[in-house]
């Protein structure tokens, strides 16, 4: 029976058993006699007995029966207890699809769905990680309420499985618990905070994300992990990368001083922040460079820098933006060339990079110059990336290169594509008014577009033409002589519109035209646009103002013709038109300043891009896109005037320190290991290309089960890496910080330091500048600075040999130096 | 991040969903369908649709909308990118991406859109993972497969998500080592009426087929790496290595990827393979328009030409066009009014050219631009950058491998104003 109701099912049910043919032909047979009453219910009747058979494989053919209807959207919930008694299969394949349906359907049949919670509880303790990882996936999926206490109990045991492929899963699971239940907010911050101390890459992208989305104004969790996810960064898978790159720019809006000032704030924002930095310093210290970056915030620019070269759109946008928003604004310009080579991408990646592009090319012009002709127009570019790619050529137009561009832009005017053509002709406006030089020769190219023959060509022309007009003292009569005579010919009612205000503007310059314009536009008033009809009786007013003598019987004509116009607009503007122009006993004192009212020098149009105003929205963001703040959307915060304590990110070397033996030893240990890793670089294969060394291989290598030494060790020599160059910078930072506590010993040390590193070989200045650092940063932690007397005295003699070279070296930022090398 | 998907074929027919939280109606599709009638072209379709709840991103491949339902803020090119990654997977799986591909195997799609996302952040992207987790079908699999009752669903972790290298698979035999390397540049090109480049920039990548014993490291050196100046790297590279030294450094991928894609910019002169000689003229009065065109060779350093292909989409006003070609064929569309001609290899000693006359609708003025010529071609064994691979070197194993090296050089986006 079930066979055949089946069959009839297949045809009546049309497409949706269509693609399970394959499977289906198993138990496919002639066609049986009740198949015209069979419906949806018999039909799963079949399924179900299916479900309740002994054997997998019909099992397993009707869950994928099943997820074929949950995939084309029908309804498959009626089936629910018959599956769900599947969740403890052992054929995995039957399982996965059971978990499918589970989650689509739990939330409907909340009751039924608990029946399945005790498979996944013992699940959650099988030895395999995936199904321990699946199991959690699959019961945190589950949207019933009441096993909330279950899946905290669930993500807070997975939070510390073995496993970082679990542990990747709670993050999640983190997530989708919040959303269930945003009670549970406190308890599952902890958890975040657990997990945001792990170790491994495969987690640190999970539960960024989960703190975006749980609680993403807990910056201060952020704080102690700040410098790992620094160095972890390009190891950790892209998607992971994205989320962490977008956190750590707003984390460094909030955590370090501004470094736009040394480029002598231009706009004015920078201008306040400049100043009030001004005062800082000066109550702190006296020193000639006015800024020093905090060596974290160049830890990330620097580490983030490689990821320009990831094969992920998403990922090099990301850093992209990160450069944008908090880079020092002469380092910026290495985000260009990246761009652009994303325009090859395809078209919905070249939509996003283009807008993004178009709001950057506004503020700095410089950094996509050179690749000017990157954004030439193809013919065969859709037309929302035409439109873009024009909007960035006109924000890149300047004195130099403008008359190239003007060439490119004669042949987009012909273009088939007429909206094109018209943006284009907009375009050659904005040009002509940001760039006086080439005003003559734009408004001679726009008014030969005047005879084109395309309307929509010449009705864009009239209208930019009107704006540029506006905008220079009047010496064009001739062509608005011109433009009158075109009013026979344009039918578009913009353009008209656009004529008839140049000319009532202009009515004194065009004596003789403008009357008998009005004229004409008299005979043909009922029949305009509205748009017209407003602006010929604006024609009338202003005729009637300067040369009432010919206009009078005319301009009462067209108001006598408003009056009684259809649309109430134009009655209303007739009534005051008239009120207004028309002496009689009812006017009042206004009338006497009719003239100045109507023919007042009106303020020149502003043609200024489009993407103007999308300058405060992150750039790389949903809300930029669209212009609109998007629900979630996190602002970035301004630049704080004065950096918080830098040392909250120091926490952890602090706890190491404590844990470490004597740190006489570490001292000597450390620039052996620093060989050693350097050798072990060589070899270690799995390090893929990460600008952070085979340290942090290890560290994304450890499953959290390494024993404390190893992870303490690479903690540590990360921890050096993190502070590497700019360590000299830094300690002026910090005796500017706290010049009465610590300034003198700190400034001491370095200065030895640097020495110190003078002595190594051009190579290894890195290295030892690292040592520095970290010896610097371990120093303000009191018991260390003990110890370190012993390793100070040593160094103290050949201190004594270099101090001359030592002020030089403090003053260059080694990082610099190194790439430059490269570059 | 990503709430759900919708896949959505030409027609308007929403072919597959797929929801990661909780379900979210159908009929949020209207306002894309909404979008899709005012754009006209598929290709006008805006990426990023706005709606009172939700935002709509979608993905335009192989004639089947990819529609993402967004709640809340997320970068757009995160979405963008992994809709597109979900598109190659498919393609990497069914050898095809197409609707009745997708339909047929839509329980393996299922799966696998099942292990890409987990509540909407992605889990794993990457094939040789995914490979391992959910098996392609294949015939021998699917007879294999009803007579034992294995499945296609793998039930261990696979190795790589845990390990340092995520991209490739453990345990990779094959009896004949080989890895295949293609460098195929695309040249990027606007020629200007007067045969003048206007811009002309070259577009490389590296695509390599490597199917290798074990755990291989491979460095691949160039004689001029010098050129590539702007390069983005499967994340196999090993970046550090490229800053120092130049050479690139990478335990591969098992399979097919892309090593490698770089881009020689505008600035550097770019040698221009061929050149179009046109002659195209309306006149105002009659309603007959010349036509004709010829194809040569030009800076090919010897290497013949071939798979021309001549495509331009004549103006509105054409009715007709009633051509000779010396060589290949060539159709008119009289609707899409789109001409082309498959012109194949081109001969120095005997140039291909295409003359007649074009028929112009009665009455109607001339066109403002003539046509815009787009030219495919390809050219074998030569990479026009210049760009020349030094060695292949192998570590970690033991066998000698078979290594091949492969040059081509392509259009891209080439294009001829006239």
């Amino acid at each position: 029976m079930s066979s055949n109701s089946f069959v009839y099912n297949e045809q009546s049910g049309g497409g949706e058993a269509a693609e399970l043919g394959q499977e289906a032909t198993a138990t496919i047979s002639p066609a049986g006699a009740f198949g015209l009453f069979s419906s949806d219910l018999k039909k799963n009747e079949d399924l179900k007995q299916m479900l309740e058979s002994s054997k997998d494989s019909a099992k397993l053919d009707a869950m994928k029966r099943i997820v074929g209807m949950i995939a084309k959207g029908k309804n498959a919930s009626e089936l629910f207890p018959a599956v769900v008694k599947n969740v403890a299969s052992k054929n995995i394949e039957i399982k996965k699809l059971v978990y499918v349906y589970l989650v689509r359907y739990a939330e409907e049949q909340q009751d039924l769905a608990l029946l399945s919670i005790s498979t996944f509880q013992r699940a959650l303790k099988d030895p395999n990680q995936l199904i321990r990882a699946s199991a959690l996936r699959v019961l945190s999926s589950i949207r019933v309420p009441i096993i909330v206490p279950i899946m905290m109990l669930a993500i807070k045991e997975a939070s510390a499985d073995l496993s970082p492929y679990v542990r990747k899963n709670a993050a999640h699971a983190i997530q989708k618990l919040y959303s269930l239940d945003p009670e549970q907010k406190e308890m599952l911050i902890e958890v975040i905070e657990k997990l945001l101390r792990d170790k491994s890459t495969l987690v640190a992208g999970s539960v960024v994300m989960a703190f975006e989305e749980v609680c993403p104004d807990r910056i201060d969790l952020i704080h102690k992990n700040y410098r790992k996810l620094c160095n972890l960064l390009v190891d950790v898978e892209e998607w992971g990368q994205v989320v962490i790159i977008h956190m750590l720019t707003r984390y460094a809006r909030t955590q370090f001083v501004s470094p736009w000032k040394e480029d002598g704030g231009l706009e004015d924002n920078e201008k306040s922040f400049y100043e009030s930095d001004d005062e800082q310093k000066e109550k702190t210290d006296r020193r000639k460079k006015p800024y020093a970056m905090d060596p974290d915030h160049r830890l990330l620019i620097r580490n983030t820098k490689p990821l320009l070269q990831s094969r992920n759109a998403a990922v090099v946008m990301a850093v992209a933006q990160l450069y944008w928003h908090i880079s020092p604004k002469s380092e910026t310009g290495i985000i260009s060339k990246s761009l652009v080579r994303l325009l090859r991408s395809n078209r919905e990646v070249q939509y996003i990079v283009l807008q993004n592009i178009a709001t950057m090319s506004i503020q700095r012009k410089g950094i996509f110059e050179p690749y000017l002709k990157s954004f030439y127009v193809r013919s065969t570019d859709p037309t929302m990336i035409k439109t873009l790619k024009l909007e960035i050529l006109t924000n890149l137009a300047n004195e130099a290169n403008i008359s190239t561009l003007l060439r490119e832009f004669q042949t987009y005017v012909k273009s088939q594509d007429k909206q094109f053509a018209a943006a284009t002709i907009q375009t050659i406006g904005r040009c002509a008014a940001n760039i006086s030089e080439v005003a003559d020769t734009c408004l001679n190219g726009l008014v030969c577009l005047l005879s084109n023959r395309d309307e929509i060509v010449v009705a864009e022309s009239v209208v930019v033409i009107k704006k540029l007009l506006q905008m220079q003292p009047a010496q064009h009569g001739e062509i608005i002589k011109h433009m009158g005579k075109l009013l026979d010919s344009i039918t578009v009612p913009v353009a008209r519109a656009s004529i008839l205000w140049l000319i009532g503007e202009n009515c004194e310059r065009v004596p003789k035209i403008a009357p008998d314009v009005l004229r004409k536009m008299a005979k043909s008033f009922t029949s305009e646009d509205d748009l017209v009809k407003l602006q010929i009786l604006n024609l009338g007013a202003k005729l009637y103002l300067t040369n009432s003598k010919q206009t009078k019987l005319l301009t009462q004509y067209v108001l006598n013709l408003g009056k009684y116009d259809q649309n109430y607009d134009i009655r209303d503007r007739t009534r005051f038109i008239r009120q207004l122009i028309v002496p009689n006993e009812k006017s009042g004192a206004l009338s006497k300043y009719a003239k100045k009212i109507f023919l007042a020098q009106k303020p020149a149009p502003l043609l200024e891009s489009p993407f103007k105003d999308r300058e405060h929205f992150q750039l790389g963001t949903l809300s930029h896109t669209l212009n609109i703040k998007a629900s979630g959307y996190l602002e970035l915060s301004n630049w704080p005037e004065v950096a918080p304590d830098p040392s909250v990110r120091n926490v952890e070397v602090i706890e190491l320190a404590k844990e470490w033996t004597p740190a006489g030893k570490a001292k000597k240990e450390n620039p052996s290991k620093k060989f050693y890793s350097e050798s072990e670089e060589e070899e270690d294969s799995s390090d893929s290309g990460s600008d952070s060394e085979s340290e942090s291989g290890s560290e994304s290598g450890d499953d959290g089960a390494s024993s404390e030494d190893t992870s303490e060790d690479s903690e540590d020599s990360s921890n050096e890496q993190e502070s590497e160059n700019g360590s000299v910078a830094e300690d002026k930072a910090a005796t500017k910080r706290n010049p009465e506590t610590k300034g003198e010993s700190d400034s001491e040390d370095g200065e030895k330091k640097n020495k110190k590193s003078q002595t190594s070989d051009s190579s290894n200045v890195e290295s030892s500048s690292i040592e520095e650092s970290s010896s610097e940063s371990e120093s303000q932690s009191e018991n260390e600075s003990e110890s370190r007397k012993v390793t100070k005295e040593k160094e103290k003699k050949l201190k004594q040999d270099r101090i001359s070279l030592t002020k030089d070296v403090s003053l260059l930022d080694l990082d610099d130096c190194h790439s430059a090398a490269h570059g | 991040m990503i709430h759900s998907l919708f896949l959505i074929n030409s027609s308007g027919d929403i072919f597959l969903e797929k929801h990661w939280k909780s379900v979210v109606s159908r009929s949020v599709c209207d306002y894309f369908f909404e979008a899709q009638e005012r754009a006209t072209e598929a290709e006008n379709v805006p990426p990023v649709i706005p709606t009172p709840h939700h935002y709509l991103l979608s993905v335009y491949r192989h004639k089947i909308f990819f529609v993402a339902v967004i709640q809340t803020e997320v970068p757009p090119l995160f979405v963008i990118e992994f809709l597109h990654r979900v598109v190659d997977t498919f393609q990497d799986y069914f050898g095809v991406c197409s609707e009745p591909m997708i339909k047929d195997n839509v329980v393996v799609v299922y799966e696998v859109l099942e292990e890409m996302l987990d509540n909407g952040f992605p889990l794993a992207t990457e094939s040789n993972i995914l490979k391992e987790l959910i098996k392609p079908p294949t015939i021998l699999r699917t007879v294999v497969n009803t007579i034992t009752g294995s499945t296609n669903v793998g039930n261990q972790l696979p190795t790589g998500q845990l390990s340092v290298v995520p991209w490739r698979r453990t345990g990779v035999k094959y009896t004949n080592n080989e890895a295949y390397f293609d460098v195929i540049e695309e040249i990027d090109a606007i020629i200007d009426k007067s045969g003048s480049t206007i811009t002309a920039e070259i577009q490389g990548v590296i695509d390599a087929c490597v199917k290798l014993t074990g755990m291989p490291d491979l460095t691949l050196s160039f004689m001029n790496p010098r050129l590539l100046d702007d390069v983005s790297f499967h994340p196999c590279v090993r970046f550090k290595r490229w800053e120092s030294e130049r050479i690139l450094s990478f335990i591969p991928p098992d399979g097919n990827f892309r090593l490698l894609s770089y881009h020689v910019s505008a600035q550097n002169l770019v040698a221009i393979p061929v050149y179009v000689k046109h002659n195209i003229s309306f006149r105002d009065s009659s309603s007959l328009g010349r036509f004709e065109i010829t194809v040569g060779p030009k800076q090919t350093m010897g290497k013949t030409i071939e798979g021309v292909i001549i495509l331009s989409q004549m103006p509105r006003g054409v009715l007709n066009m009633s051509l000779t070609p010396s060589q290949g064929t060539h159709t008119f569309d009289p609707v899409t009014k789109m001409l082309s001609w498959d012109v194949g290899k081109i001969n120095p000693q005997k140039l291909p050219s295409l003359k007649g006359t074009m028929s112009l609708q009665a009455g109607a003025s001339k066109p403002d631009e003539n046509p815009t010529i787009n030219l495919q071609f390809k050219i074998q064994q030569l990479a026009i950058s210049g760009l020349k691979v030094n060695r292949l070197d192998m570590y970690g194993e033991k066998y000698k491998p078979f290594k091949g090296i492969k040059y081509m050089t392509k259009a891209g986006k080439f294009q001829v104003r006239t």
